[in-house]
């Protein structure tokens, strides 16, 4: 016919050779989360309902019950947790909302500020709470006759470092937009209110959801903050802490994670109905919303930034300040001695070099782990396979397992003399992974919300063209998702610098990380040391957010010219 | 045997039935296009013969090979889809060049490769660029040139033009077809567009609920539609269901009408007329098959007016004619008007199946 398609293969790739099988593969990722989320959430629930001989009872939960001050510490998580869900909410939102869809100067500046309680441990609002509102807190007179030890410090400090988690929330929530909608609305000239009603709420619901259930659950299972501010306040999360630190009663704590694990769980099957049925609520012919300038809106929203910036801006400050000054309000001389005292003295030093260490692993091995996983999810094998379902339930599943809750779980099953596994215990590796597990989810949907983006044929022109999928992840889809990878990485350093909640149960005195170190010293009685140490991990985290922005931006120029390439 | 051979292809997802024992051989060089409604099995056909999908019953021969286990990667095609696919991060050059072998062909061979293909789509010295630089035809020439660079023996095209605007299509559809007769490839391509069928295929497969309707050239598929479905989705048709009286006679209503065909009287026919073989005739015309009609709308639509006509008499049904405004001579037609039209004998032709 013609030299087309008699001339040999002279320019194609040999046959890919086959790439080991993805199922193969996601099998192993399955196995792994199997072993580190399935199994301790296994313990939990079987060690709850063995009683001290070893037989199937609700033994513990009826002693549970009957515990004094057991109740109270329930009530007390709960209501706690509504209060601080209905005030961060409303907040966050409006927050979000001056950020996303007004005209004020210096967004990226505002957003920055209103993330940054994620830079320190959670105990930072509390000891600035304890500054500002204290005994000898220069507003203490706002607080009249209560004393902020106890619910309204717990509110306050939870509401400062759950702010972030929500905001993170609702600024995409309200990102997304139909500007079509809005105009539609001002073509039936509705009022601004009527807009708001009928348009930016419908559409910001399944968000405000969403970051209700987020807050809700940091509270329940908050930890540091009750511990640092609470004074004599039960809450169930300390309680936790009581039962199995100090009285080393594993069965008792266990009893009490699952009680505290049910609320969270419920929020967590809530939330995925919700965000199931959110589903192209957004559709490709969406125009983006734009604001333009207006007074009567912008002026009120800014007002409102700038106050609660500022706030956050005190509460970080005075937590900085603290760690200067040599005490609290009677010498107020400028001093470094908290820090030497914290690094040297107190040895937080190692516990500093300890959580660097943990971080950087964190964000080593769990982002590629996730990404890999993510992506043999999204691309490998038949979608509806019994084995992704699996996969993808474990990997959103650690979104409603508390930290704490987690950590007694690792305990129990860890530490199980007959366990393979045991030698893991107390070891740098076990708090790593405890750290990927725990913050797993958010990293996997980032990684899947960045791979749903790219083409779904890629895979089928690269066989198409004899062309292995190794070669094309690592060629197409690993570069495009760089910023999502980037940011994963970003992420898990971040948490894996500031968390307690599940490390706190699996240290041992060679692993000792910084924020449980700093912890220890607030127990003690040293404030001011602890707010150096506290500052110093603000620092850290600061830095590395200042480097990675700084890096990401390099690269993202150097590399990839494609993304601002335009006509 | 034919190049690529489709045996008795079944495939279910669920209690859908995709692919109802699809039989369907296609020759060397020739342009088949899979035509019909959405869920008609058609991009599943194609994604089974690229190995996209596993079909669960049949086979799959292509150039005497059974492919129909194989991998994709081991088949031989070259495959473009709706959204293009190019991968953003590469620039057009390395697109193209995605499947080359440069080991192999050597540097310069491999330069010269790819700009062979870049002349070949019209887009010479573009290989710097990155697609999101590039017009959507554009993008889709590129794709193009990637998926034929490698010599594939087989050509996939999964609705390569619906993303595109009106005009960059028909301008794009042309040069495709084109471009497929130079090289000789053979050609697959989908699409629910009949008017793009029937402009650049050689053979047109119609499909429905997974089955296959009828093959054949556009001519034929369109002058002779072996059931409504296919008078029904390409073009526009009346559908006259009527009964032999007389080897040559049919009557419906108030009408009584000659078919070149030879009928077997007492039967019941049904004929498809395409609007534009209805003659508007003058009105004392007294040629075989005119009739008197009532006038129920006229649309003008520029080139043409659609009428939509009741002939005269008890029991008739509406009729879709299309008259040309050539023809009309600026005669305007107003709804209400009486008309005498007819239906040439030749162009009663009766449909071989009923449904």
């Amino acid at each position: 016919m013609n030299a087309w398609s008699s001339l040999s293969s002279r320019w194609r790739l040999p046959a890919a050779e086959r790439a080991p099988a993805g199922g193969v593969l996601l099998g192993l990722a399955a196995l792994a989360l199997c072993v580190f989320l399935l199994l301790p959430m296994g313990a939990l629930f079987s060690h709850s309902l063995l009683d001290e001989q070893g037989q199937t009872s609700l033994a513990r939960f009826r002693e549970f019950a009957a515990m004094p001050g057991m109740a109270t510490a329930l009530w007390n998580t709960f209501w706690v947790a509504l209060v601080v869900t209905l005030i961060t909410v409303p907040l966050a939102f409006l927050y979000a909302y001056a950020i996303q869809r007004s005209c004020l100067p210096f967004k990226g500046l505002w957003r920055l500020i209103g993330l940054s309680p994620l830079l320190g441990p959670s105990l930072v609002g509390a000891i600035s709470f304890i500054q500002w509102f204290g005994t000898q807190g220069l507003l203490k007179s706002w607080l009249g006759e209560t004393s902020v030890y106890g619910p309204v410090g717990i509110v306050m400090a939870t509401v400062f470092s759950s702010f972030p988690h929500a905001l993170m929330i609702l600024v995409v929530a309200l990102a997304s937009s139909d500007g079509r909608l809005y105009e539609a609305a001002d073509a039936l000239s509705a009022t601004r209110w009527r807009k708001f009603l009928t348009v930016t709420l419908p559409a910001a619901k399944y968000g405000l959801i969403s970051a209700a259930m987020v807050v809700f659950s940091y509270s329940v299972s908050e930890f540091g903050i009750p511990k640092v501010i609470g004074g004599n306040f039960k809450v169930l999360a300390v309680e936790i802490y009581v039962q199995v630190v100090g009285l080393q009663n594993f069965g008792r704590g266990a009893v009490v994670a699952l009680v505290l694990l049910l609320p969270v769980l419920f929020a967590f099957v809530v939330d995925r109905q919700v965000q199931r049925r959110q589903q192209a609520s957004l559709t490709a012919r969406a125009v983006p919303y734009r604001p333009r300038p207006d007074w009567r809106r912008d002026g009120p929203l800014l007002l409102f930034t700038l106050l609660l910036a500022g706030a956050m801006l005190a509460v970080l400050g005075m937590a900085a300040y603290t760690s200067v000054i040599t005490f609290w309000p009677y010498n107020l001389e400028l001093t470094l001695g908290h820090y030497r005292y914290g690094l040297v003295e107190a040895g937080v030093l190692g516990a500093y070099l300890n959580s660097l260490q943990i971080a950087l692993l964190t964000a080593l091995l769990g982002t590629p782990f996730i990404f890999v996983t993510a992506y043999l999810l999204e691309k490998t094998g038949a979608r509806q396979s019994a084995l992704h379902a699996l996969v993808q339930g474990m990997a959103s599943l650690p979104m409603g397992v508390p930290g704490l809750v987690l950590g007694i779980g690792y305990i129990l099953f860890f530490n199980h003399p007959d366990n393979p596994l045991n030698g893991l215990y107390q070891t740098f590796a076990i708090l790593v992974i405890v750290n990927v597990v725990h913050y797993y989810s958010s990293c996997h949907l980032t990684a899947l919300t960045a791979l749903k983006s790219l083409d779904r044929e890629f895979e089928a022109v690269s066989a198409s063209l004899k062309v292995s999928q190794f070669v094309t992840f690592w060629r197409v889809t690993l570069p495009v998702c760089l910023p999502a990878v980037l940011e994963i990485f970003r992420y898990l350093f971040i948490n894996a610098m500031t968390t307690v909640s599940a490390l706190v149960f699996l240290y041992s005195p060679d692993t000792l990380p910084a924020s449980v170190a700093i912890l220890n010293l607030d127990e003690a009685g040293e404030l001011g040391p602890a707010a150096a140490m506290a500052s110093l991990i603000i620092v850290t985290t600061a830095a590395f957010s200042l480097l990675y922005s700084a890096l990401t931006h390099l690269l993202l120029q150097r590399h990839q010219a494609w993304r601002s390439a335009k006509h | 045997m034919a190049h690529l051979e489709i045996r008795s292809l079944h495939k279910q997802f669920g209690s859908f039935t995709a692919l109802d024992h699809i039989e369907l051989s296609v020759e060397r060089g020739e342009f088949l296009v899979l035509l019909g409604p959405s869920g008609c099995g058609k991009t599943t056909l194609l994604r089974t013969i690229a190995g996209l999908e596993r079909q669960d019953r049949g086979q799959i021969l292509h150039a005497g090979r059974d492919i129909s286990r194989l991998s994709p990667a081991a088949r031989d095609y070259g495959i473009v889809f709706q959204s293009y696919a190019l991968f953003p991060n590469l620039n057009v050059g390395q697109n193209v060049a995605y499947g080359l072998n440069q080991r192999r062909a050597g540097r310069e061979a491999f330069q010269q490769r790819v700009d062979e293909m870049l002349r070949l789509v019209g887009l010479p010295g573009s290989e710097n660029k990155y697609p999101a630089q590039l017009s959507g035809g554009q993008q889709q020439r590129i794709a193009l040139a990637r998926a034929l660079a490698t010599q594939p023996d087989l050509l996939l095209l999964d609705e390569p033009l619906s993303a595109l605007d009106a005009i960059e299509r028909v301008r794009l559809r042309s040069e495709i077809r084109q471009l497929q007769q130079n090289l000789g490839v053979t050609t697959l391509m989908v699409t629910h567009d009949q008017e793009e069928a029937l402009a650049m295929a050689d053979r047109i497969v119609v499909m429905k609920s997974g089955r296959i309707q009828q093959v054949g050239d556009p001519h034929d598929i369109y002058r002779f539609p072996r059931n409504d479905f296919v008078a029904d989705f390409i073009g526009r048709s009346n559908l006259i269901e009527a009964e032999a009286i007389d080897p040559q006679h049919v009557s419906q209503g108030p009408l009584r009408l000659r078919s070149a065909a030879a009928l077997s009287p007492g039967r019941a026919y049904r004929f498809n007329v395409r609007p534009e073989d209805i003659r508007l005739l003058d009105t004392l015309d007294q040629a075989e098959n005119s009739f008197f009609a009532t006038v129920d709308k006229c649309e003008f639509l520029g080139a043409f007016s659609l009428v939509t006509l009741t002939p005269v008499g008890q029991g008739s049904r509406p009729l879709l004619a299309q008259f040309s405004s050539n023809y009309l001579a600026g005669r305007p037609i107003h709804a209400g008007s009486t008309v005498r039209v007819g239906i040439p004998a030749e162009h009663l032709f009766p449909m071989p199946e009923s449904a």
